[in-house]
Protein backbone atom coordinates (compact mmCIF):
# COMPACT_ATOMS: atom_id res chain seq x y z
CA UNK A 1 0.00 0.00 0.00
CA UNK A 2 1.44 3.37 -0.92
CA UNK A 3 0.05 6.77 -0.09
CA UNK A 4 1.37 9.54 -2.32
CA UNK A 5 1.71 12.58 -0.13
CA UNK A 6 4.42 14.86 1.12
CA UNK A 7 2.88 15.55 4.48
CA UNK A 8 3.52 12.70 7.00
CA UNK A 9 0.77 13.95 9.29
CA UNK A 10 -1.74 13.79 6.47
CA UNK A 11 -0.60 10.25 5.66
CA UNK A 12 -1.22 9.05 9.18
CA UNK A 13 -4.64 10.57 9.32
CA UNK A 14 -5.73 8.88 6.12
CA UNK A 15 -9.04 7.25 6.91
CA UNK A 16 -8.45 4.09 4.84
CA UNK A 17 -5.09 3.33 6.40
CA UNK A 18 -5.06 1.15 9.46
CA UNK A 19 -1.72 1.57 11.20
CA UNK A 20 -2.27 -1.63 13.19
CA UNK A 21 -1.74 -3.65 10.05
CA UNK A 22 1.99 -2.93 10.16
CA UNK A 23 2.88 -5.88 12.37
CA UNK A 24 0.54 -8.28 10.59
CA UNK A 25 2.12 -8.32 7.16
CA UNK A 26 4.67 -10.93 6.24
CA UNK A 27 6.71 -10.70 3.07
CA UNK A 28 7.58 -14.05 1.54
CA UNK A 29 7.82 -15.89 -1.71
CA UNK A 30 4.70 -17.54 -3.07
CA UNK A 31 6.49 -20.91 -3.12
CA UNK A 32 7.24 -20.66 0.59
CA UNK A 33 3.70 -19.60 1.40
CA UNK A 34 2.22 -22.49 -0.54
CA UNK A 35 4.67 -24.96 0.98
CA UNK A 36 3.90 -23.66 4.45
CA UNK A 37 0.19 -24.19 3.91
CA UNK A 38 0.67 -27.61 2.39
CA UNK A 39 2.99 -28.99 4.99
CA UNK A 40 0.79 -27.94 7.88
CA UNK A 41 -2.41 -29.41 6.51
CA UNK A 42 -1.39 -32.84 5.26
CA UNK A 43 -4.57 -34.86 5.20
CA UNK A 44 -3.70 -38.54 5.37
CA UNK A 45 -5.31 -41.35 3.44
CA UNK A 46 -4.98 -44.10 6.04
CA UNK A 47 -4.15 -47.22 4.03
CA UNK A 48 -4.27 -49.45 7.09
CA UNK A 49 -3.60 -53.02 6.01
CA UNK A 50 -2.14 -54.74 9.07
CA UNK A 51 -0.84 -54.16 12.59
CA UNK A 52 0.93 -50.91 11.61
CA UNK A 53 -2.56 -49.46 11.28
CA UNK A 54 -2.98 -49.90 15.03
CA UNK A 55 0.06 -47.69 15.59
CA UNK A 56 -1.32 -45.27 13.02
CA UNK A 57 -4.52 -45.08 15.05
CA UNK A 58 -2.51 -44.57 18.22
CA UNK A 59 -0.69 -41.72 16.47
CA UNK A 60 -4.02 -40.15 15.68
CA UNK A 61 -5.29 -40.49 19.24
CA UNK A 62 -4.81 -38.06 22.12
CA UNK A 63 -1.53 -39.31 23.59
CA UNK A 64 0.57 -38.80 20.48
CA UNK A 65 -1.84 -36.43 18.75
CA UNK A 66 -0.95 -36.18 15.08
CA UNK A 67 -3.00 -32.96 14.92
CA UNK A 68 -0.02 -31.11 16.39
CA UNK A 69 1.35 -31.42 12.86
CA UNK A 70 -1.90 -30.60 11.09
CA UNK A 71 -2.34 -34.16 9.86
CA UNK A 72 -5.27 -35.30 11.97
CA UNK A 73 -7.86 -35.15 9.22
CA UNK A 74 -7.89 -38.81 8.17
CA UNK A 75 -9.78 -38.91 4.91
CA UNK A 76 -11.27 -42.20 3.91
CA UNK A 77 -12.00 -40.67 0.55
CA UNK A 78 -8.82 -40.54 -1.51
CA UNK A 79 -10.12 -37.46 -3.34
CA UNK A 80 -9.72 -35.38 -0.20
CA UNK A 81 -6.36 -36.75 0.88
CA UNK A 82 -2.80 -35.45 0.44
CA UNK A 83 -0.60 -38.16 1.87
CA UNK A 84 -1.15 -41.88 1.68
CA UNK A 85 0.20 -43.68 4.72
CA UNK A 86 0.63 -47.29 3.63
CA UNK A 87 0.64 -48.99 7.01
CA UNK A 88 0.82 -52.73 6.76
CA UNK A 89 1.41 -55.75 4.60
CA UNK A 90 0.48 -55.24 0.96
CA UNK A 91 -0.56 -58.55 -0.53
CA UNK A 92 -0.55 -59.02 -4.26
CA UNK A 93 -4.31 -59.30 -4.08
CA UNK A 94 -4.53 -55.85 -2.48
CA UNK A 95 -1.70 -54.24 -4.45
CA UNK A 96 -3.65 -52.98 -7.45
CA UNK A 97 -6.42 -51.69 -5.17
CA UNK A 98 -3.83 -49.60 -3.31
CA UNK A 99 -2.52 -48.37 -6.64
CA UNK A 100 -6.03 -47.45 -7.76
CA UNK A 101 -6.73 -45.49 -4.56
CA UNK A 102 -3.39 -43.72 -5.02
CA UNK A 103 -4.40 -42.73 -8.53
CA UNK A 104 -7.67 -41.30 -7.21
CA UNK A 105 -5.81 -38.91 -4.94
CA UNK A 106 -5.47 -35.42 -6.44
CA UNK A 107 -2.06 -33.79 -6.93
CA UNK A 108 -0.03 -32.75 -5.04
CA UNK A 109 0.28 -36.02 -3.16
CA UNK A 110 2.88 -37.80 -1.12
CA UNK A 111 3.35 -41.32 0.17
CA UNK A 112 4.71 -42.66 3.43
CA UNK A 113 5.63 -46.36 3.57
CA UNK A 114 5.10 -47.14 7.22
CA UNK A 115 6.87 -50.17 8.62
CA UNK A 116 8.92 -53.06 7.28
CA UNK A 117 6.13 -54.68 5.25
CA UNK A 118 5.12 -51.60 3.30
CA UNK A 119 8.76 -50.70 2.73
CA UNK A 120 10.15 -54.06 1.66
CA UNK A 121 7.72 -56.89 2.32
CA UNK A 122 9.21 -57.24 5.79
CA UNK A 123 9.24 -60.72 7.20
CA UNK A 124 6.84 -61.92 4.53
CA UNK A 125 9.24 -63.37 1.99
CA UNK A 126 6.30 -65.12 0.45
CA UNK A 127 4.39 -65.83 -2.72
CA UNK A 128 1.49 -63.73 -1.49
CA UNK A 129 3.11 -60.44 -0.46
CA UNK A 130 4.31 -57.52 -2.58
CA UNK A 131 7.96 -56.87 -1.68
CA UNK A 132 7.59 -53.14 -1.03
CA UNK A 133 4.90 -50.69 -2.08
CA UNK A 134 7.59 -48.66 -3.92
CA UNK A 135 7.19 -51.17 -6.75
CA UNK A 136 3.84 -49.52 -7.44
CA UNK A 137 3.90 -45.97 -6.06
CA UNK A 138 6.56 -43.29 -5.58
CA UNK A 139 7.37 -43.36 -1.86
CA UNK A 140 8.66 -40.17 -0.21
CA UNK A 141 9.39 -41.42 3.28
CA UNK A 142 10.13 -44.93 4.55
CA UNK A 143 9.68 -45.67 8.23
CA UNK A 144 11.49 -48.63 9.74
CA UNK A 145 10.00 -50.72 12.50
CA UNK A 146 7.75 -53.69 12.91
CA UNK A 147 5.54 -51.94 13.68
CA UNK A 148 7.09 -48.47 14.11
CA UNK A 149 6.14 -46.65 17.28
CA UNK A 150 3.91 -43.60 16.92
CA UNK A 151 6.94 -41.35 17.54
CA UNK A 152 8.57 -42.90 14.48
CA UNK A 153 5.51 -42.12 12.36
CA UNK A 154 5.54 -38.53 13.63
CA UNK A 155 9.24 -38.32 12.80
CA UNK A 156 8.43 -39.57 9.31
CA UNK A 157 5.69 -36.98 9.00
CA UNK A 158 8.13 -34.23 10.03
CA UNK A 159 10.61 -35.55 7.45
CA UNK A 160 7.89 -35.27 4.85
CA UNK A 161 7.19 -31.70 6.00
CA UNK A 162 10.85 -30.88 5.45
CA UNK A 163 10.65 -32.41 1.97
CA UNK A 164 7.64 -30.23 1.20
CA UNK A 165 9.48 -27.13 2.45
CA UNK A 166 12.07 -27.67 -0.28
CA UNK A 167 9.57 -27.97 -3.11
CA UNK A 168 9.05 -25.32 -5.80
CA UNK A 169 5.36 -25.52 -6.73
CA UNK A 170 5.17 -22.29 -8.75
CA UNK A 171 8.32 -23.02 -10.73
CA UNK A 172 7.05 -26.53 -11.39
CA UNK A 173 3.71 -25.21 -12.55
CA UNK A 174 5.30 -22.72 -14.92
CA UNK A 175 7.56 -25.43 -16.27
CA UNK A 176 4.51 -27.62 -16.73
CA UNK A 177 2.67 -24.93 -18.66
CA UNK A 178 5.74 -24.29 -20.85
CA UNK A 179 6.03 -27.97 -21.59
CA UNK A 180 2.35 -28.22 -22.47
CA UNK A 181 2.40 -25.20 -24.82
CA UNK A 182 5.71 -25.90 -26.55
CA UNK B 1 -12.79 -93.58 35.15
CA UNK B 2 -11.71 -90.08 34.15
CA UNK B 3 -13.78 -87.85 31.90
CA UNK B 4 -11.15 -88.03 29.14
CA UNK B 5 -11.18 -91.81 29.47
CA UNK B 6 -14.91 -91.92 28.91
CA UNK B 7 -14.56 -89.59 25.92
CA UNK B 8 -11.88 -91.80 24.38
CA UNK B 9 -14.08 -94.85 24.90
CA UNK B 10 -16.96 -93.19 23.15
CA UNK B 11 -14.85 -92.23 20.13
CA UNK B 12 -13.30 -95.72 20.07
CA UNK B 13 -16.73 -97.27 19.92
CA UNK B 14 -17.65 -94.79 17.15
CA UNK B 15 -14.66 -96.00 15.14
CA UNK B 16 -15.67 -99.62 15.52
CA UNK B 17 -19.26 -98.74 14.62
CA UNK B 18 -17.94 -97.23 11.39
CA UNK B 19 -15.91 -100.35 10.69
CA UNK B 20 -18.93 -102.57 11.37
CA UNK B 21 -21.21 -100.41 9.21
CA UNK B 22 -18.93 -100.02 6.21
CA UNK B 23 -16.49 -102.94 6.34
CA UNK B 24 -12.75 -103.18 5.81
CA UNK B 25 -12.73 -102.13 2.17
CA UNK B 26 -14.35 -98.78 2.91
CA UNK B 27 -12.96 -98.04 6.38
CA UNK B 28 -9.38 -99.07 5.76
CA UNK B 29 -7.58 -98.05 8.90
CA UNK B 30 -8.40 -96.97 12.42
CA UNK B 31 -5.77 -95.79 14.84
CA UNK B 32 -5.28 -93.86 18.01
CA UNK B 33 -2.41 -91.56 18.83
CA UNK B 34 -2.19 -89.75 22.18
CA UNK B 35 -5.93 -89.97 22.67
CA UNK B 36 -6.77 -88.73 19.17
CA UNK B 37 -8.76 -91.07 16.98
CA UNK B 38 -8.39 -91.27 13.23
CA UNK B 39 -10.16 -93.35 10.64
CA UNK B 40 -8.87 -93.62 7.08
CA UNK B 41 -11.55 -94.32 4.52
CA UNK B 42 -11.68 -94.95 0.79
CA UNK B 43 -12.40 -91.78 -1.18
CA UNK B 44 -15.40 -93.45 -2.79
CA UNK B 45 -16.91 -94.09 0.63
CA UNK B 46 -16.10 -90.70 2.09
CA UNK B 47 -19.50 -89.18 1.45
CA UNK B 48 -21.48 -91.97 3.14
CA UNK B 49 -19.04 -92.23 6.05
CA UNK B 50 -19.25 -88.50 6.73
CA UNK B 51 -23.03 -88.64 6.40
CA UNK B 52 -23.15 -91.50 8.92
CA UNK B 53 -20.91 -89.56 11.33
CA UNK B 54 -23.16 -86.55 11.02
CA UNK B 55 -26.57 -88.16 11.31
CA UNK B 56 -26.04 -91.36 13.34
CA UNK B 57 -22.94 -90.74 15.45
CA UNK B 58 -23.86 -87.13 16.18
CA UNK B 59 -20.80 -85.25 14.95
CA UNK B 60 -22.71 -82.07 14.19
CA UNK B 61 -19.68 -79.79 14.21
CA UNK B 62 -17.04 -79.71 11.47
CA UNK B 63 -13.93 -78.07 12.93
CA UNK B 64 -11.73 -78.03 9.88
CA UNK B 65 -11.08 -79.45 6.44
CA UNK B 66 -7.47 -79.60 5.40
CA UNK B 67 -5.30 -81.44 2.94
CA UNK B 68 -1.83 -82.96 2.84
CA UNK B 69 0.52 -83.21 -0.11
CA UNK B 70 2.58 -86.40 0.15
CA UNK B 71 4.57 -85.70 -2.99
CA UNK B 72 6.12 -88.85 -4.42
CA UNK B 73 3.53 -91.14 -2.87
CA UNK B 74 0.61 -92.60 -4.73
CA UNK B 75 -2.08 -91.47 -4.11
CA UNK B 76 -0.43 -88.11 -3.69
CA UNK B 77 -2.92 -86.14 -1.62
CA UNK B 78 -4.88 -86.73 1.51
CA UNK B 79 -7.98 -84.89 2.66
CA UNK B 80 -8.60 -84.52 6.37
CA UNK B 81 -11.88 -83.78 8.16
CA UNK B 82 -11.88 -82.84 11.83
CA UNK B 83 -15.24 -83.76 13.30
CA UNK B 84 -16.50 -82.81 16.74
CA UNK B 85 -19.63 -82.30 18.74
CA UNK B 86 -20.76 -78.87 19.87
CA UNK B 87 -20.50 -79.91 23.54
CA UNK B 88 -16.86 -80.92 22.90
CA UNK B 89 -17.59 -84.44 24.09
CA UNK B 90 -15.73 -86.22 21.31
CA UNK B 91 -13.43 -85.53 18.41
CA UNK B 92 -12.85 -87.75 15.37
CA UNK B 93 -10.52 -87.31 12.43
CA UNK B 94 -11.54 -88.75 9.07
CA UNK B 95 -8.93 -89.01 6.32
CA UNK B 96 -9.14 -90.14 2.74
CA UNK B 97 -6.35 -90.51 0.17
CA UNK B 98 -6.88 -88.55 -3.05
CA UNK B 99 -4.97 -89.32 -6.22
CA UNK B 100 -3.98 -86.57 -8.64
CA UNK B 101 -6.96 -85.60 -10.80
CA UNK B 102 -9.50 -87.26 -8.49
CA UNK B 103 -12.44 -85.23 -7.23
CA UNK B 104 -13.53 -85.17 -3.61
CA UNK B 105 -17.26 -85.25 -2.84
CA UNK B 106 -18.33 -82.03 -1.14
CA UNK B 107 -19.51 -82.01 2.48
CA UNK B 108 -21.42 -78.74 2.18
CA UNK B 109 -24.80 -80.45 2.43
CA UNK B 110 -23.69 -82.00 5.75
CA UNK B 111 -21.95 -79.02 7.33
CA UNK B 112 -22.40 -75.57 5.83
CA UNK B 113 -19.02 -74.51 7.17
CA UNK B 114 -17.41 -76.92 4.72
CA UNK B 115 -18.10 -74.35 2.02
CA UNK B 116 -15.21 -72.02 2.81
CA UNK B 117 -12.89 -74.75 4.08
CA UNK B 118 -13.22 -76.62 0.81
CA UNK B 119 -12.65 -73.45 -1.15
CA UNK B 120 -9.43 -72.93 0.78
CA UNK B 121 -8.31 -76.49 0.05
CA UNK B 122 -9.11 -75.91 -3.60
CA UNK B 123 -7.27 -72.58 -3.61
CA UNK B 124 -4.12 -73.75 -1.86
CA UNK B 125 -3.84 -77.40 -2.92
CA UNK B 126 -5.89 -77.60 -6.09
CA UNK B 127 -8.19 -80.43 -5.03
CA UNK B 128 -11.56 -80.16 -6.71
CA UNK B 129 -14.83 -80.81 -4.88
CA UNK B 130 -17.69 -82.48 -6.68
CA UNK B 131 -21.01 -80.80 -6.00
CA UNK B 132 -19.62 -77.70 -4.29
CA UNK B 133 -22.04 -74.79 -4.79
CA UNK B 134 -19.38 -72.12 -5.27
CA UNK B 135 -15.97 -73.60 -5.93
CA UNK B 136 -13.71 -70.62 -6.56
CA UNK B 137 -10.56 -69.32 -4.97
CA UNK B 138 -10.94 -67.76 -1.56
CA UNK B 139 -7.52 -66.28 -0.68
CA UNK B 140 -5.78 -65.85 -4.01
CA UNK B 141 -7.58 -64.15 -6.87
CA UNK B 142 -9.60 -65.94 -9.49
CA UNK B 143 -7.19 -66.58 -12.36
CA UNK B 144 -4.03 -67.12 -10.29
CA UNK B 145 -2.36 -70.00 -12.12
CA UNK B 146 -0.74 -71.93 -9.23
CA UNK B 147 -1.60 -73.83 -6.06
CA UNK B 148 0.82 -72.41 -3.49
CA UNK B 149 0.75 -75.13 -0.84
CA UNK B 150 1.74 -77.92 -3.20
CA UNK B 151 5.23 -79.22 -2.56
CA UNK B 152 6.60 -78.29 -5.96
CA UNK B 153 5.65 -74.64 -5.47
CA UNK B 154 8.62 -72.58 -4.22
CA UNK B 155 8.25 -70.56 -1.01
CA UNK B 156 9.41 -67.43 -2.84
CA UNK B 157 6.48 -67.69 -5.24
CA UNK B 158 6.29 -67.54 -9.00
CA UNK B 159 5.68 -64.57 -11.26
CA UNK B 160 2.21 -64.25 -12.72
CA UNK B 161 0.28 -61.48 -14.38
CA UNK B 162 -3.41 -60.79 -14.75
CA UNK B 163 -3.96 -57.31 -16.16
CA UNK B 164 -6.16 -55.06 -13.96
CA UNK B 165 -6.65 -57.83 -11.39
CA UNK B 166 -3.37 -58.74 -9.78
CA UNK B 167 0.19 -59.79 -10.41
CA UNK B 168 2.76 -61.66 -8.37
CA UNK B 169 6.56 -61.84 -8.26
CA UNK B 170 9.38 -63.74 -6.64
CA UNK B 171 10.33 -62.81 -3.09
CA UNK B 172 14.05 -62.54 -2.40
CA UNK B 173 14.97 -65.20 0.13
CA UNK B 174 18.67 -64.23 0.48
CA UNK B 175 19.93 -67.58 1.64
CA UNK B 176 16.69 -68.50 3.29
CA UNK B 177 14.24 -69.95 3.99
CA UNK B 178 14.50 -68.80 7.56
CA UNK B 179 14.39 -71.83 9.79
CA UNK B 180 14.70 -72.54 13.48
CA UNK B 181 17.35 -74.87 14.88
CA UNK B 182 15.60 -77.06 17.40
CA UNK B 183 17.62 -78.58 20.23
CA UNK B 184 20.10 -75.70 20.54
CA UNK B 185 19.91 -72.87 23.05
CA UNK B 186 17.21 -70.29 22.53
CA UNK B 187 19.39 -67.60 20.99
CA UNK B 188 21.03 -69.93 18.47
CA UNK B 189 17.68 -71.60 17.85
CA UNK B 190 16.12 -68.35 16.55
CA UNK B 191 14.94 -68.44 12.93
CA UNK B 192 17.86 -67.51 10.68
CA UNK B 193 18.88 -67.87 7.06
CA UNK B 194 20.99 -70.96 6.85
CA UNK B 195 23.80 -71.19 4.37
CA UNK B 196 24.34 -68.81 1.51
CA UNK B 197 23.61 -65.40 2.99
Amino acid sequence: MSVATENPAQMLSHAAYDSKVEGNIIFTRLDSAINWMRKNSLWPMPMGLACCAIELMATGAARFDISRFGAEVMRFSPRQADVMIVSGTVTYKMALAVRRIWEQMPEPKWCIAMGACASSGGMYRSYAVLQGIDQLLPVDVYISGCPPRPEALLEGLMKLQRIIEGETPIKDQIAGIREATS
Amino acid sequence: MSVTGRKADEVRSDSSKLRKQFGRTKVREMFEFRGEHTVVVKLGALEEVLGYCRSVLGYEFLLDVSSVDNMGDDPRFEIVYELATTDDRKHLRVKAPVAEGEEVPTAVHLWKTANWHEREVYDMMGLKFKGHPNLKRILMWEGYPYYPLRKEFPLAGKPSEMPDVAFSGIAPLEGGPFVTSPGTDRVRGEPRAKGES
